[in-house]
């Protein structure tokens, strides 16, 4: 689509990001000041999304690995401990035979944060080459991405309650394991991610007539 | 420079500038770029929004002082509410997870819900003073890190895992909690910032048609 779409950035007009009232910037000058109605800060896009987004992808991918080696939970009884890593739960979920709660446990704590990392990294290169293709459909997947990004907390959860309630020594208790720490990283830089990319700059790319610069 | 008409929007996801047409009542608006929701009216959603809100308060007390389960084994039994799970936390050495667990399900709820009410009872009779703008943001930000509705699947979660080695009784906690995540998201589907901003004074000292 070559179609010049009118942006906000391209008329010289600033939505405030907190309330949404536009402003028209009045010189030439770089920073378009205060909202006047709210006094927010107002950008025309967040400050260094790409770098700042490529450091936080990166920061949670180092966290990935211990998160998913470690063992989130250990269960101790007389005769045994058994550390248990996050494929470990699914496995055992699965062998008890609810492979409902495997599957879930599977999707929030292994294929939701690979994947949002994974999506992530292409909403960028795909920014980055100034690709006009699909934008419609990445402008999905970043919400999406928005909203499922938490549900990857659910091990955390799992562990915290399990930790809390099965407090039977010596004969069975539940502890931690220091993959829980780094497991809660990735989730929140993986949040942090997703808040400091901006959206509008997969827009900003295309939307020029064709020849124009 | 001629001031921006009143009803034209900029997309807060792609930037695009848009005329935002009289809706009717249910009625929503959808960005024409990328399809963001950037309106939904619903008739009375203030009052609505109030009711809910009330109703979350509750739930959330009773989610935080009752019980969520007991589990027997061996003769014995142990229960944990909301806040015990990060005190549980703590006290094995996770501090800095038993630290974020309760920001994200005991502190960013409450201020949730809490900063909520009071934006709603302020904007009842406009202008409403400064601080409802800046509160409407703290609620916004509270909500990315509420996480209630992850929570209740965790204890779920661990319930069916501790159900094959102890016996589990559900409590009255784990209800409220229930009750908390649906109320939680009426809320959100409910309440319209756009509904109250027009309502807030401005910080230049300036009214709305003020546009500049």
């Amino acid at each position: 689509m070559t179609r010049p779409l009118l942006t906000g950035a391209r008329a010289g007009v600033v939505p405030c990001a907190a309330c949404g009232l536009l402003s028209r910037k009045h010189g030439p000058e770089e920073e378009p000041g205060n909202c006047p109605r709210c006094g927010e800060a107002l950008a025309f896009r967040l400050h260094d999304p790409i770098q700042r987004t490529w450091a936080l992808i990166i920061a949670a991918s180092i966290c990935y690995l211990p998160a998913n080696l470690l063992p989130v939970m250990t269960t101790k009884t007389l005769q045994s401990v058994v550390p248990t890593t996050i494929i470990g739960g699914v496995v055992r979920l699965y062998a008890d035979g609810s492979w409902v709660l495997a599957l879930i446990v599977l999707v929030a704590s292994v294929m939701i944060p690979l994947g949002k990392l994974l999506a992530l990294a292409y909403l960028l290169i795909t920014v980055q080459l100034r690709s006009v293709r699909r934008r419609r459909e990445r402008a999905r997947l970043y919400r999406i991405l928005k909203a499922i990004g938490r549900w990857s907390m659910l091990d955390v959860f799992v562990a915290t309650f399990s930790v809390a309630l099965v407090r039977f020594r010596p004969f069975m208790s539940v502890s931690p394991g220091s993959g829980v720490l780094f497991f809660t990283a990735v989730v929140i830089l993986t949040i942090f991610a997703a808040d400091t990319f901006d959206p509008r700059l997969i827009w900003d790319s295309g939307g020029t007539p064709r020849g124009e610069k | 420079m001629a001031p921006l008409p009143q009803d034209i929007v900029a997309c807060p996801d792609c930037d695009l500038l848009q005329r935002m047409p009289a809706l009717p009542p249910g009625g929503t608006a959808r960005c024409l770029g990328c399809g963001l929701m950037l309106w939904l009216k619903r008739p009375g959603s203030l009052d609505r929004t109030m009711a809910l809100a009330v109703a979350a308060l509750i739930a959330f007390l009773l989610a935080n002082v009752e019980p969520l389960m007991e589990v027997s084994f061996a003769g014995r039994t142990s229960s944990t509410t909301i806040l015990g799970g990060a005190q549980a936390m703590w006290l094995q050495g996770e501090k800095v997870t038993a630290v974020l667990v309760a920001l994200f399900v005991v502190v960013a709820p409450a201020l949730e819900i809490v900063f909520m009410l009071a934006v709603l009872l302020a904007a009842r009779r406009p202008p409403a003073p400064r601080w409802v703008g800046v509160l409407m943001r703290w609620t916004e930000m509270s909500g990315v890190w509420s996480m209630v509705g992850v929570m209740m699947l965790g204890i779920l979660v661990s319930l069916v895992k501790i159900a094959s080695l102890a016996t589990v009784e559900p409590g009255i906690g784990i209800f409220a909690v229930g009750a908390l995540v649906f109320l939680l998201a009426a809320i959100s589907a409910s309440f319209n910032p756009r509904e109250i901003w027009p309502r807030v004074r401005w910080t230049n000292g300036e009214g709305p048609g003020a546009m500049r």
